[in-house]
């Protein structure tokens, strides 16, 4: 198995600690002139999103993590398993828990391109794009010309995700532009 | 892209001219005097926690000036300073580079509490006056949970960054970290003290130990350490040895990272902002 060690490591490096994968966010190299070398680590556990900050000594070497992130392009859901394909051609698939994909679930259309996250090739996390299409399923009715008023209402999209923020002139069958990082209504998507 | 260009802005630059020139005039106005011993010689350090850069067939960028400025001082030269770069393998970091700027000076017939005070007034000169506080090094670490030596070490760096705001004076450290310094009265603690800026380590300092023999001691017992740690395994600088053996004068004598105090001056927390370049691996 792959190590790396100490001074090797560098932001976006995957490794195991405790079991669980980890994406190193920064390593501060800490030494008192007199006294013994340590490297302070930030990390995200790619398991549960919790950033822990660990101390190694200087030249302490830990596993390599075998993580990748790939454009995958979302099929189906089956309901237990959400069904994701490579985009090379190969028509491989990878079939996601309800814990990988998690929040992403609320931004999921079918033939779209996510990002997936393969530890020892299981799909641990789906990430969408920051900013997604999406269709209004359930809104209250619109208002004609009421484009100018800042009044705003909650809408129901197509995977079942409700978002706020939502101008009162937008009506069912509406394609929406939705941040994805905040959930937030962005514009109306052009036709 | 642009990496060719300097990390640091012109202004900062303009900013450690400023600050090389006045402590230039700082030593200038109290007669010390400038050396400049070599960068690159036979022989660097015993220190386990101080790794050297070798350059095969000439020796090792020095870590330090010490060992030569001794050397100077063995033969008579009066107190002195050098101003100019020195070497540690594999110090990298925010508040490290391989490559850095060391001010080390010598002060004949000083103890290490004469020299603190000259090191606050430098400091004052280039940084502006405040008041310093002193502490020993139990007061900083309290009880270090854990005795190793690298418990102690990571818990004294952690207390360090801790001291901010303000200006700390650390003293009365362990005797088996005085380094090069002599042992106090109480024949426990060293004679050794460190200056804190801002929760950033700046000087080091010592009233110096000038017995040669308890040098081979401390020598012998830096590199069992470093077998047991399987460091490179460093020779005993026998031209240092032999200049104690000829007679060090009662001097005390001190280390400052200059970068880092052209980084405290610009108001910066990474020496980035302050060095021309950043070294390359």
């Amino acid at each position: 198995m792959a190590t790396y060690s100490t001074n090797e490591f560098r932001s976006g490096m995957k490794v195991m600690l405790d079991g669980d994968p980890c994406n190193i966010l920064e390593n501060e190299f800490v030494k008192p002139g007199k006294g013994q070398a340590f490297n302070r680590v930030k990390m995200r556990n790619l398991m549960n999103g919790r950033v822990w900050e660990r101390t190694f000594k200087s030249g302490e070497s830990i596993e390599a993590a075998d993580v990748i992130d790939l454009d995958m392009e979302y099929l189906y859901t089956d309901g237990e398993f959400w069904h994701f394909m490579k985009t090379d051609d190969s028509y491989e698939q990878v079939a996601a828990g309800a814990a990988a994909v998690s929040d992403c679930q609320n931004w999921l259309k079918e033939q779209d391109i996510y990002q997936v996250t393969l530890w020892n090739d299981d799909p641990i996390a789906v990430t969408p794009p920051n900013f997604v299409e999406l269709e209004v399923t359930d809104t209250d009715p619109g208002l004609k010309g009421d484009t100018a008023n800042g009044g705003t209402k909650p809408a129901t999209l197509s995977t079942g995700a409700t978002i706020k923020g939502v101008p009162l002139f937008i009506n069912i069958g509406d394609v929406l532009k939705v941040d994805t990082r905040t959930g937030e209504y962005v514009s109306r998507a052009k036709t | 892209m642009s990496h060719w260009r300097p990390s640091a802005t012109t202004a900062q630059l303009r900013q450690r001219a400023q600050l090389l020139a006045e402590t230039r005039s700082f030593f200038a106005q109290r007669k010390v005097i400038e050396v400049q011993t070599p960068v690159l010689a036979e022989h660097s350090v015993t220190e386990p926690d101080v790794q050297s850069i070798q350059v095969p067939g000439y020796g090792y960028l020095q870590t330090s000036p010490e060992y030569q400025i001794k050397r100077l001082l063995a033969a008579g030269m009066p107190s002195c300073y050098q101003l100019g770069p020195a070497f540690r393998h594999g110090e990298r970091g925010r508040l490290h580079n391989p490559e850095f700027t060391m001010l080390e000076w010598y002060r004949l017939g000083y103890d290490h509490a004469q020299l603190m005070y000259e090191v606050a007034d430098l400091v004052d000169a280039l940084l502006g006056s405040k008041p310093y506080q002193r502490l020993t090094y139990q007061e900083l670490i309290g009880n270090a949970d854990g005795d190793s030596r690298a418990a102690l070490d990571l818990a004294f760096a952690e207390a360090c960054e801790g001291l901010t705001p303000g200006r700390f004076f650390i003293t009365d450290y362990p005797g088996d970290q005085a380094a090069l310094a002599r042992i106090n009265p109480d024949g426990k603690t060293a004679a050794r003290f460190e200056l804190v800026i801002d929760g950033v380590e700046v000087a080091n300092g010592y009233w110096e130990l000038r017995n040669a023999e308890e040098h081979r001691r401390r020598f012998a017992t830096d590199i069992e350490v470093r077998q047991q740690r399987q460091l490179p395994t460093m020779a005993v600088d026998d031209a240092f040895l032999a200049a104690l053996e000829h007679g060090l004068p009662e001097c005390a004598g001190v280390a400052l990272g200059f970068d880092r105090l052209v980084m405290l001056a610009a108001g910066a927390t990474n020496l980035s902002d302050v060095l021309s370049f950043r070294g390359t691996p």
